[in-house]
């Protein structure tokens, strides 16, 4: 149990169809244990529904968890729902199945950063730390 | 004197479990038996296999999970494959066709033919086995949500090309528990659903006698993180909820009872493995005949298939995939598998290419034919180490069944969200041994490479107007059918939903024959059942 990111809110979402959830809820346990408020969406969310809860909960950061390779197009509609909202100020976070090739689009598109499922989850959080510090 | 030595040696060793944390003693030796147990293959309760003569008989069936993009580009790789020697095939469908949206739907925006192949209507299950004989090539579905309606669609299929249904055989995954629990392609609420899964079963019983309309998946159970014993204990339990339902209405145990089969992941820990598959045979038919007085030796017998454990390959040097895939499939067959799935070692983070697809492929068969495993039946049988596992995973098998029974069952422990944070927390545990060191993955958290090694030769990549083609063919179909038909067999499925004692198969085989959509079925079920609702908490 750390205290890295007490008083931190951080919404974890699943847009797009795939239902493959262990990681979304692994990462939002562990971001938890650091101390951060963690928000989670549910299965199958749209992204206007994600951006809209990240803006009425006032959240530091959306993670967006994908794994059904429609990482470019989901990433993009999220970022550009956050620009409406106003909440594009948030940190964006995705992970998943997500090939190297397309890492720098997705930085493109406004995410701050990709993680792999390789990464440990103090990696995970020692990042989201430093990008919310 | 031999008992005293090998106490010595495990009191030397620090203590170690397998990974679901059955106790693993440096030596076994047949004092650690439970309940001795001298049943031959064939034999109930089944420990030994199914089967008299095991693999000696009839080889397990060598399938690979595969579909992607139109129906026209997966008809193209099922016929290489065939042609490679693959006996039965395995079709990977699209998250909008496991979800119930047609490729037009808002909803089904980018995932069109994206992690298998988009089958809405008749017309694309007919492209789909273009120049493949259906009475002669088994053909499993990895399909839930949907799977009433892609059975009613095959059903349909099969009766345009003029195949007799009598013969049609393969599989349609047609769990919809394990969705709520693990993989999330659910859609209505969990007591519908239940209806849907038990009507199919029925109509496939008396309709297409050989195909077995359900395969109770502990696969995704797994994949999301649980141990092996809890694979096992949700899956025998979701089981054993099926069996419920299906009783609940007064069909035949004897003859849905063989229709049963189930399908689990094979992970890393190979002797764990091995002895999981054992004894679940064991329990399932125990509880088979003690529970529900099944008295055929078909009722009895637990049939499964198995997936290699893509959990368990990583993106990391990729190329040790093929040694795992190897390994896994050497317990899955050990253990007494009917049927295997081979993961292509690129299978971490993309859709295989041709040329991984025939590597697993060659991995089951190279085991096959040239390892000697199937020679001899059930060749680890009595070995002290495997019949210790054996009895111990049992035991602990029966524990989950007991705890999610005295929950109050799976329905209640799935509305409240009570096995979905069970596996959350498996898998958070899992994932911090791995960090932690505790549980090593080679090329992960031992014996890296510093340079970057994630890249593979090849790099498949589906058709990139793929979704564009799909949606074409879906508006032509739409324009082309008989509207007034569609309407029709809608408005009667429609009825047949409202009346409890009606069986839904006919009528939805009959909106397969007039072209209506998965997603047309799916919107008018939804109007009267309503949609499921997630339990989210973490």
């Amino acid at each position: 149990m750390t205290t890295q990111l007490q008083g931190k809110r951080i919404l974890i979402a699943k847009p797009g169809l795939d239902g493959h959830d262990v990681g979304a809820k692994v990462i939002a346990l562990a971001l938890r244990d650091a101390g951060a408020e963690v928000i989670y969406t549910g299965l199958r969310k749209t992204p206007d529904y994600i951006a809209r809860v990240a803006a009425e909960e006032n959240v530091d950061a959306v993670g967006l968890s994908i794994l059904s390779g429609s990482h470019l197009e989901l990433v993009k509609l999220t970022a550009e729902a956050l620009k409406r909202e106003h909440a594009d100020d948030v940190a964006l976070f995705v992970g998943g199945t997500i090939p190297r090739a397309d890492w720098d689009a997705l930085k493109d598109s406004g995410v701050d950063c990709v993680f792999d499922s390789e990464m440990s989850l103090a990696e995970v959080v020692n990042e989201v730390a430093r990008r919310l510090a | 004197m031999s008992q005293s030595k090998s106490e010595a040696q495990a009191g030397s060793a620090a203590r170690r479990t397998t990974p679901s944390g059955i106790e693993v003693p440096a030596v076994a030796t047949p004092a650690m038996r439970r309940a001795p147990d001298d049943s031959a293959p064939g034999e109930y309760p089944f420990t030994r296999g199914i089967f008299e003569d095991g693999y000696r008989g009839r080889l397990w069936t060598f399938r690979q999970y595969s579909g992607f993009g139109s129906a026209e580009e997966s008809n193209e790789r099922y016929r290489f494959l065939l042609e490679r020697g693959q006996t039965g095939l395995s079709v990977a469908l699209d998250l909008p066709t496991q979800c119930g949206y047609d490729p037009i739907d808002p909803m089904a925006r980018s995932e069109v033919g994206k992690v298998g192949v988009s089958i809405s209507n008749l017309s694309d299950m007919e492209t789909l086995f273009r120049d493949i004989d259906l009475s002669k090539v088994s053909t499993s579905f990895t399909i839930n949500g949907t799977a009433a309606m892609i059975f009613a669609m095959y059903l349909a299929a099969a009766d345009k090309a003029g195949v007799p249904r009598a013969k049609l055989t393969g599989t349609i995954q047609n769990d919809i528990l394990k969705e709520y629990v693990a993989r999330g392609t659910w859609i209505f609420p969990v007591r519908p659903a239940l209806r849907l899964v038990a009507d199919s079963i029925v109509y496939a019983n008396q309709e297409a006698p050989r195909f077995n309309p359900i395969s109770i998946a502990g696969a995704h159970v797994r994949d999301a993180g649980s141990s092996a014993v809890e694979e096992m204990g949700f899956t025998l339990a979701n089981g054993l909820a099926y069996v419920d339902e299906l009783l609940s209405r007064g069909a035949d145990l004897e003859r849905f009872a063989q229709s049963l089969s189930f399908f689990f992941y094979v992970h890393m820990n190979f002797f764990e493995e091995v002895a999981k598959f054992r004894a679940a045979r064991r329990l399932w038919a125990r509880l088979m005949k003690e529970r529900y007085g099944a008295r055929t030796e078909r009722a009895q017998q637990f049939r499964f298939g198995v997936v290699c454990g893509g959990s368990s390959l990583t993106a990391a040097q990729p190329y040790n995939n093929v040694v795992r895939v190897a390994v896994e499939t050497m317990a899955a067959t050990l253990g007494g598998a009917q049927s295997v799935f081979t993961c292509a070692y690129d299978e971490a983070f993309q859709l295989p290419t041709e040329q991984s697809a025939e590597l697993a492929l060659r991995t089951q068969q190279v085991i096959a034919y040239e390892s000697g495993i199937a020679d001899s039946v059930d060749p680890l049988g009595g070995s002290h180490y495997v019949e210790y596992l054996t009895d111990e995973m049992e035991v602990a098998i029966e524990g989950v069944i007991r705890e999610i029974a005295d929950y109050g069952g799976v329905v209640k422990a799935i509305e409240d969200g009570y096995l979905q944070r069970r596996i959350a927390r498996s898998a958070h545990e899992r994932k911090s041994r791995i960090d932690s060191g505790e549980s090593v993955v080679v090329g992960v958290n031992r014996f890296k490479n510093d340079k970057e090694d994630k890249q593979v030769g090849e790099v498949f990549a589906s058709s990139a107007s793929t979704s564009a083609e799909v949606m074409r063919k879906y508006e032509k179909i739409r324009d082309e059918r008989d509207a007034a038909a569609a309407e029709r067999a809608l408005a009667t499925l429609d009825k047949a939903a409202r009346d409890h004692s009606e069986n839904l198969m006919p009528y939805l085989v009959d909106c397969c024959h007039a072209y209506v959509t998965v997603g047309e079925m799916v919107e008018r079920l939804k109007q009267q059942w309503g949609e499921f609702v997630e339990p989210v908490k973490l």
